[in-house]
């Protein structure tokens, strides 16, 4: 038997070694024109829709191209140049900063709080889930508009609300020092519901043995499971959360478009809304593209810490 | 040390039964094991005593004190997961720390920075130091602290899980399954190191076990469960030489016992199936009667001597033993223990089987053991 087994396993050998030295060259080639063939889509797609139109807007921040214009001429650095000295740029930018300060911290601190929340109730859970995760759902220019009457200055429910506690009402929209807060704070109640789901997947996937070892090894309360158990095994999600939540506030337009249009005096100016106000409103096209190579080079760094930090996995 | 004390505990998950009216004594410094297949209740059991599920009726008492109102924290019993349960993302060392600080820093002398500021907390967090260093060398695991769960092997993280159990000195300690995640080498050594630990420590052990071996070798006493009933708690000879029911009977012991179906005669005689031996056994007239009896009770004999005959089915050769598998007309086959200096049984050859009717048993119709004739 034994005998038997052996010489099948060597006739088996000779014969796929034969196979193989007949036409191994003739079979690598199919197998990469395979390949390429089925690459080529995504290939011509990728280019289209993304590297191409990418590198056509690297190449018009070095012209003085303005829409409409039969003319085109190469100025090196000089959009860029502009950019520096243009202090309506650096508002935009501090701007954005600011707004991603509040939102970043605001939407995360809320979507994790509100996950923890669903997770420990019972009942009714899917209910507020879907209640949470509806501004996420729902079109953000529509969500301004009523928005902007919530805010209105005059029969606004906010205002209303503020008057009937004894409060000041407040001119939110036109305010110069409350209008970027106050799109944060919309920007916190469209953001968080997104968070609160990431979240709600991170703390489901926490083993129930690690809470059953913290009861029994004297954890005393919530606060100390949390420090224990929950928090340090969210640590790869809330990393991924912050920085998600970073580019998407980054991306921050809609509502600057829909409520106060970088108004007033420029107290709202936002990249993505000055890059649309130079290219779409003053057609300066060569311009606007420079400020989106800027708005570009700060995503992808974003991306890069996010990568670098998401392979380096703190734990397990 | 403690004693732990079940009385009338029942469970049920939703419509289903899980755990019907246990009751019984864990004595101080006892080596209890829990033995059952899978489902039958017995990891639920354990997660009542330790207060991680809770009992639909009945009570848990602790030397004494019902403790059905108390938090596992405060219940100090230490428990060591199936899945170790180690936080993955603390080293081995803060693993074993944290019973520890849980218990002896104030909420504000464990916050992050608190022991660079208050000396007092220094101090406590030094002597814990101390305690878990002292406990990883008592396991040969002093060279592992600074690792984290991740990059320690199975039976690295088990020995880390005894620890954290080990540090403070709980009332009993409560094992489910420890060894189940082991291959199969690593879990005969490390069967004796727990059976060893017990010794030291002088502890109360209640080991939740679905291994029949493991319950054998390790434990003082063992309790058989099945489908949420404790069928039978005794002493390991006592469980396998005297089980009171017969699924106690095919459940503990390898290889499984032999089991015979017959028929008690008109008087209440129960015999095998045309054959004269007799079992001392009190059955009703006419009663479907199961006989087991194990491999080392029967030998074999010459085909025409003894109380069975058959064909050798399949020989079985573990070294130590030789298990000579005999199928008889009308029966299911029937494992003999033999011993390797005996004649060897040849596949094929007819052989008898004789069986040493005082040890055998006699189940009744329900599976319970039939009581002996009064002599």
């Amino acid at each position: 038997m034994t005998n038997w087994a052996a010489r099948a396993t060597g006739q088996a050998t000779t014969a796929s070694l034969a196979g193989a030295a007949l036409q191994p060259r003739k079979r690598a080639g199919t197998q990469t024109l395979a390949a390429y063939a089925l690459l080529g889509p995504g290939i011509v797609l990728m280019f289209v829709l993304l590297i191409g139109p990418l590198m056509s807007v690297f190449a018009l921040s070095f012209t003085d191209y303005q829409l409409g214009e039969r003319t085109i001429a190469f100025i090196g650095m000089r959009n860029f140049q502009a950019l520096v000295g243009d202090p309506v740029f650096w508002k935009a930018l501090g701007n954005t900063a600011l707004y991603v300060c509040i939102v970043v911290p605001g939407s995360v601190a809320l979507g994790l709080g509100a996950a923890l929340l669903i997770e420990s109730g019972t009942a009714l859970r899917s209910l507020y889930r879907v209640l949470l995760f509806l501004p996420v759902m729902a079109t953000l220019i529509a969500m301004a508009i009523v928005w902007e009457f919530m805010l209105h200055p005059i029969f606004g429910l906010v205002n209303a609300m503020l008057k009937s506690l004894g409060f000041a009402p407040q001119n939110w929209l036109q305010d110069g020092s409350l209008a970027l807060p106050a799109l944060a704070i919309i920007g916190v109640w469209q953001q968080f519901g997104f968070n609160m789901v990431l979240f709600l997947a991170g703390v489901v996937s926490i083993p129930k043995y690690l809470y059953e070892a913290a009861a029994v090894d004297g954890v005393p309360n919530a606060w100390e499971r949390f420090r224990l158990v929950t928090w340090p095994m969210l640590g790869p999600v809330t990393l991924f959360v912050i920085v998600i939540s970073a580019i998407r506030s980054f991306q921050v337009f809609d509502t600057v478009h829909a409520l106060t249009k970088g108004g007033p005096n420029k107290a709202t100016e936002v990249l993505l809304y000055s890059m649309y106000a130079e290219g779409f409103e003053f057609f300066r096209t060569g311009y606007a593209a420079a400020i989106a190579v800027i708005f570009v080079i700060l995503v992808l760094a974003l991306t890069l810490l996010k990568t670098s930090i998401i392979e380096r996995r703190i734990h397990y | 040390m403690a004693k732990v004390e079940l009385s009338g505990i029942s469970k049920r998950f939703g419509r289903t039964a899980v755990l019907e009216d246990i009751s019984f004594t864990v004595a101080d410094r006892e080596f209890l094991a829990l033995v059952g297949p899978s489902g039958c209740g017995k990891s639920t059991l354990l997660r009542i005593i330790a207060g991680l599920e809770t009992q639909d009726s009945g009570s848990v008492f602790i030397d004494g004190t019902p403790v059905d109102a108390i938090v596992p924290r405060d219940r100090n019993l230490a428990m060591v997961f199936q899945s170790y349960a180690l936080y993955p993302h603390l080293s081995a060392a803060q693993n074993i720390a944290v019973p520890l600080l849980m218990r002896r820093l104030t909420p504000l002398q464990r916050l992050p920075f608190a022991s660079t500021l208050m000396p007092q907390a220094r101090a406590i967090r030094r002597e814990i130091g101390a305690e878990v260093a002292r406990v990883a060398e008592a396991l040969e695991i002093t060279s592992l602290l600074q690792h984290k769960p991740g990059q320690l092997s199975g039976g690295q993280r088990q020995r880390v899980a005894v620890a954290r159990a080990m540090v403070r000195q709980p009332k009993a300690f409560l094992m489910d399954e420890p060894l189940s995640n082991l291959d199969a080498k690593l879990r005969v050594q490390t069967r004796a190191e727990i059976a060893q630990l017990h010794r030291t420590l002088g502890a109360t052990f209640i080991y939740v076990t679905h291994d029949q071996a493991e319950a054998m070798t390790m434990a003082d006493r063992i309790a058989v469960m099945m489908d949420g009933c404790l069928l039978q708690l005794a002493s390991p000879d006592h469980i396998h030489h005297d089980p009171v029911d017969i699924r106690v009977a095919e459940f503990i012991g390898s290889p499984k016992i032999n089991v015979i179906e017959t028929i008690a005669s008109d008087a209440g005689d129960v015999r095998l199936d045309g054959s004269q031996v007799v079992i001392d056994a009190q059955a009703r007239p006419g009663e479907a009667v199961r006989l087991g009896f194990r491999p080392e009770v029967a030998k074999l004999t010459e085909p025409y001597e003894g109380d069975l005959k058959g064909q050798v089915s399949h020989v079985e050769n573990l070294g130590s033993d030789v298990y000579v598998h005999v199928k008889a007309h009308g029966f299911a086959p029937i494992i003999v223990r033999t011993r390797p200096g005996e004649p060897r049984a040849r596949l094929g050859e007819s052989v008898g089987v004789e069986i040493a009717t005082s040890r055998a048993l006699a189940f009744g119709s329900t599976g319970r053991r039939l009581a002996r004739r009064a002599a």
